[in-house]
Formats: C-alpha cells, structure tokens, sequence
C-alpha cells in the first residue's frame, strides 16, 4: 500500500496537480475571505472564520472531483491497471494506496489556512476573543468532508476510464451529497420524512460538526460514507474477475 | 513443473476465448505460445498472471492455484503485457524504483541498477519514460517484469514494434535469461520461435493444436519434401514426361524443376540417376525443407 501512495503523492506532485489544487483553493479562499466585500472577514464584525467553513465545501466539489478523476482512469485508459494488478499487492492495497494519497494532498490544501485562523485570532478584540472550539471542530468536519469527497471520486474515476466523464461525475455526487439532501428536507414535501432525508446529506452532520460539538454519530455517518463509496470502489475494481 | 494448466476454459459471452486446454511447462523451458490474431493468446496468459479468471478448469504456476494463490503467484511470475504499458510521466529509475518497492525487495537501488546494465538501458536512464523510443521502451517493460528475479516470466509479444537490431538483442537477451528461468511467451513470428524457443505450441481458435520442439514440428507436419534441381539445359517434352512418371514435377523456371515427393533420398538418387541417363549436367539441387511458417499456415487454416 505504501509504495502505491508513494507512488501517487509523487505524480501528484510532479504533474502539477497538487500544486494548482492547492494554489487555486487557496487563491479563492483568500479573495472571498479578504478582499471580496459582501462575504469579507474584516467587515464582518465578529472575530470568526465561518466564511471559510462555508465556502471550502464548495471549492472542494470541483477540486477534489479534479484530484481523484484520474486515479483509476488514467490507468486504465493506458494499461498501467494491468500492470498493478498483476503485482502481488491485493485490490484493497491499491485503493487505499490512491485513496490516502489524495487525502493527503486534500489536507496539505487545508493547512495553510490556518494563519487565518491566527490572523483573526491576533486581530480579535480583546486578543483571541474567538470561539477556538467551533474552529477545531469545523476543521474536523471540513477534513471528514474532504475524506468522504475524495472516496466519492475514487468511485467516479474507477467507474469509467474517461477523465472528464469522471470529473463530471465526481462533481455531480459529491454536489448530490453535500446539499441535494438538504434542499430536498426544506420543501416540506415529504412530512414525517423530512428529518431524515436531511439526515442523509453531509452537509446535516457537516454543520453539527461545526458547531463544536463532536456528536459520535455523525463521525459514525462520515466514516460510513467513506467505506460506502470505498466498498463500491472496490466492487467495481474487482469486475474484471466478472 | 514451472507452469501447469488443466482444462483452462474462459468464454466471453457465448464466444470460447480459450477452449479447454491443458498443458504442461518444465522448468528451464523457453516455449512460443504461437497463433493468428484472436487465437486466444492473451487470455491464457492473461489467466495465469492471475489478471482474469478463467470460467472454468484450474492453472497452476509452482504448483500454486493462481485463483487460491494468487498474490503469491504474482510474486513468483514476471509479467510483460501485450503492448507495454508504461507510466510516461515517470523518469526510468523512478519507475523501477516503484515497482522494486512493491515487491519490498532489500537493496532497491542496487537491483535497479542492475536491471538497467541488463537492458542496456544506460544511456537513458536519466530519462523520462514519455520520451523514449519504442525499444527503449520494451525495455523497461523487460526490466520491470524481471526485476523481482521471478521464476516464471511471461511475455506477451515481448518484440512487437521494434526495429530488425533491437528484435535481435532483446532476442538475446531472452535466450540469457531462459537458461536459468521459465520463459513463456506469445508472437505470430515464426523466425522468432525458430530462433529462441526449445518449445513451440500453435494454438488456433482457443485450442492448441500443435505442441512440440521446433524440429520436431517441423519433421511431423512437413508430409512432402521439395527437391529443387536445376539442370544445364531445358529438358525436352519427351525427357519432362519420363521424369514426370517418377515425382510430381512443377517447372519453376527455364531450367528449374521442382519435385515433390515422400522419401528425399530416393527423390534425390531419382533426379541424378536420370541427369546420367540424359547426359545432363546437374548444375543445383536442394531440399526446401517445409519451414515453421507452412506449418503454422497447415494446423492455423
């Protein structure tokens, strides 16, 4: 498994992926954060960094859907998956090899926003007058979130060996994920159901988790999405055998 | 027993890719799988190196099940797939680095350095895989399905798409290897099985349909010998006639005839006995010995 993420982070490096990834999510952060009037930090009033908790999971749709399309489907438009499953390593060292590796690139993007974090926390009045436990919290959450949206698009990108067609894919579950369930709970439509429907959305357990609050079950709801979209990743690696 | 298979049989859909075939590979053998397109090459191998399983009939390489065994079979087997896929955004070293580091080999640097002395990929090892040229490429296909040192290699159409030198010495190169290991591996080259294997198999359809030492093969299946002679003057019709009650003759050219018939010695003392006979002189006479080629043509039709 090790060699495979090595692998990955390697390429991901190389081919510029991560680091446009990384630029781009920062770039947009920085300009809604900081310069952008109607969603600027500095206006706000209150020493917070909500906006960014806001926002990320947004980014992070397109981003994520970018890094993780061509995990799979790269290799198997160019052959390279015949390579790798030929070699003694199991499906599950392969997936979780590329899964870790994105992740890992996912959260290097994360870890520069935390001079946000400091810069509010010196501009605060009196100094460090902010809510640091809701600020933890929602980075749990944000970093669950991004685990949850890159096994998503490992799921895309192993569906198909067409980078675009993974891409859009990716985008559209982990949009589908993320707030469909939400819309869907405030119509009002379904009564009695309503709750749940909500329930069934990250972005339900994402805003819990924000609040500071570390509720067990929504921890239970991200870890079982990751090896939802994980399992069926592997379902799928495995068809070959079919 | 390096590779052994029994009533391997894998169907895509209603179609039989590979229809129930067995056989048996000794260890030190450097066997041609050999057959048109489509004749069901790539499954079998695919099939062994643990890449699809078959629909039914069992595959063992060292005597392990490559369904039951498979990761430890894919430790012991060196796989080279047909057209060599390779990362092209990786340099040469790197890629060996990362497939050494798969199978947890001590001393990674030292093997790959090896390989590369091995494959005469020197000169381009500072490289990046994208920019090298299809036999330096082949290569590292080579150089990555050995580099574990396995017992078993598999090679699917290992010198497709090179030039006639390159052919050569990758030839070679397999011939070094096999004296020490098992190598399999499949072409539609006849020369190349002529050149490298102690084994041929001709599988046409999904079954093997001739199995054997090249030599052997070739005594088994040529039925007529083809005697050319060449006398100094063109026989008359009388002097075609009496030689025609003799063979099958067929003129070739001019002076050239060709004689077809069972037993070559007696085709041969035939011809010269009649030269004497017409106060001919026989300026050339040669066997043409049915070569792999017509065989492969004979069992594939």
């Amino acid at each position: 498994m090790f060699s495979i993420l090595k692998k990955e982070i390697r390429s991901y490096l190389s081919s510029l992926i991560a680091i446009i990834t990384i630029v781009v999510f920062l770039v947009a952060n920085g300009l809604f954060l900081w310069v952008f009037k109607e969603t600027n930090i500095l206006d706000a009033g209150y020493a917070n960094i909500d906006p960014l908790f806001d926002l990320a999971p947004l980014i992070f749709i397109f981003l994520i859907s970018a890094i993780t399309m061509r995990s799979f489907s790269e290799e198997k438009k160019s052959g390279t998956f015949e390579i790798l499953t030929t070699k003694p390593l199991t499906d599950m060292d392969i997936i979780m090899g590329k899964y870790f590796a994105g992740l890992i690139i996912v959260i290097f993007s994360i870890l520069p926003t935390f001079i946000y974090f400091y810069t509010v926390y010196k501009l605060g009045l009196p100094e460090g007058n902010l809510d640091t436990g809701a600020i933890w919290g929602s980075y749990m959450g944000l970093i669950l979130l991004s685990a949850g949206y890159v096994a998503i698009g490992l799921f895309s990108s192993i569906v198909t060996d067409n980078q675009i067609v993974s891409f859009i894919l990716g985008m559209f579950l982990c949009f589908f994920f993320y707030s469909t369930f939400d819309y869907l709970g405030s119509f009002s439509f379904f009564k009695d159901t309503d709750f749940f429907i909500e329930w069934m959305g990250i972005s339900y357990h994402y805003r819990n988790i924000s609040k500071g609050v570390i509720d067990s079950r929504d921890i239970v709801y991200f870890l079982s999405l990751i090896g939802l979209f994980l399992w069926l990743t592997k379902i799928i690696f495995s068809s070959r055998k079919w | 027993m390096s590779i052994r298979v029994e009533n391997l049989i894998k169907k895509y859909g209603k179609q039989n890719a590979v229809n129930d075939i067995s056989f048996t590979i000794n260890s030190g053998e450097i066997v041609g799988f050999l057959g048109p397109n489509g004749a069901g090459k790539t499954t079998t191998m695919k099939m062994l190196t643990c890449f699809i399983p078959p629909t039914s009939g069992r595959a063992f390489i060292n005597d392990l099940d490559v369904e039951a065994n498979a990761i430890e079979v894919r430790r012991q087997i060196g796989y080279l797939p047909e057209h060599n896929p390779l990362y092209t955004d990786m340099y040469v070293k790197e890629y060996l680095q990362f497939i050494a580091s798969i199978y947890h080999l001590p001393n990674t640097s030292k093997r790959v350095s090896e390989m590369i002395e091995l494959t005469g990929l020197q000169v381009e090892q500072k490289k990046k895989i994208g920019q090298l040229s299809k036999g330096y490429r082949q290569r590292v296909g080579l150089a990555q399905a050995m580099i574990h040192n396995p017992s078993v290699l598999i090679l699917d159409e290992p010198t497709s798409g090179l030039d006639p030198n390159q052919i050569v010495e990758i030839r070679n190169l397999i011939i070094t290897i096999g004296k020490e290991k098992t190598v399999m591996l499949s072409t539609h080259i006849m020369q190349e099985v002529e050149a490298m294997c102690t084994r041929v198999m001709i599988v046409n359809k999904g079954s093997i349909v001739a199995d054997g030492k090249p030599q052997e093969l070739k005594q088994k299946f040529s039925a007529d010998v083809l005697l050319v002679v060449k006398f100094n003057n063109e026989l008359n019709p009388a002097q075609l006639k009496e030689l025609g009650q003799q063979a099958e003759i067929t003129t070739a050219n001019k002076n050239e005839y060709h004689l077809k018939g069972k037993d070559e010695e007696a085709l041969k003392s035939m011809a010269f006995n009649f030269a004497v006979k017409n106060q001919l002189m026989l300026s050339e006479m040669k066997v043409i010995e049915n070569s792999l080629e017509d065989i492969f043509k004979n069992v594939t039709r």
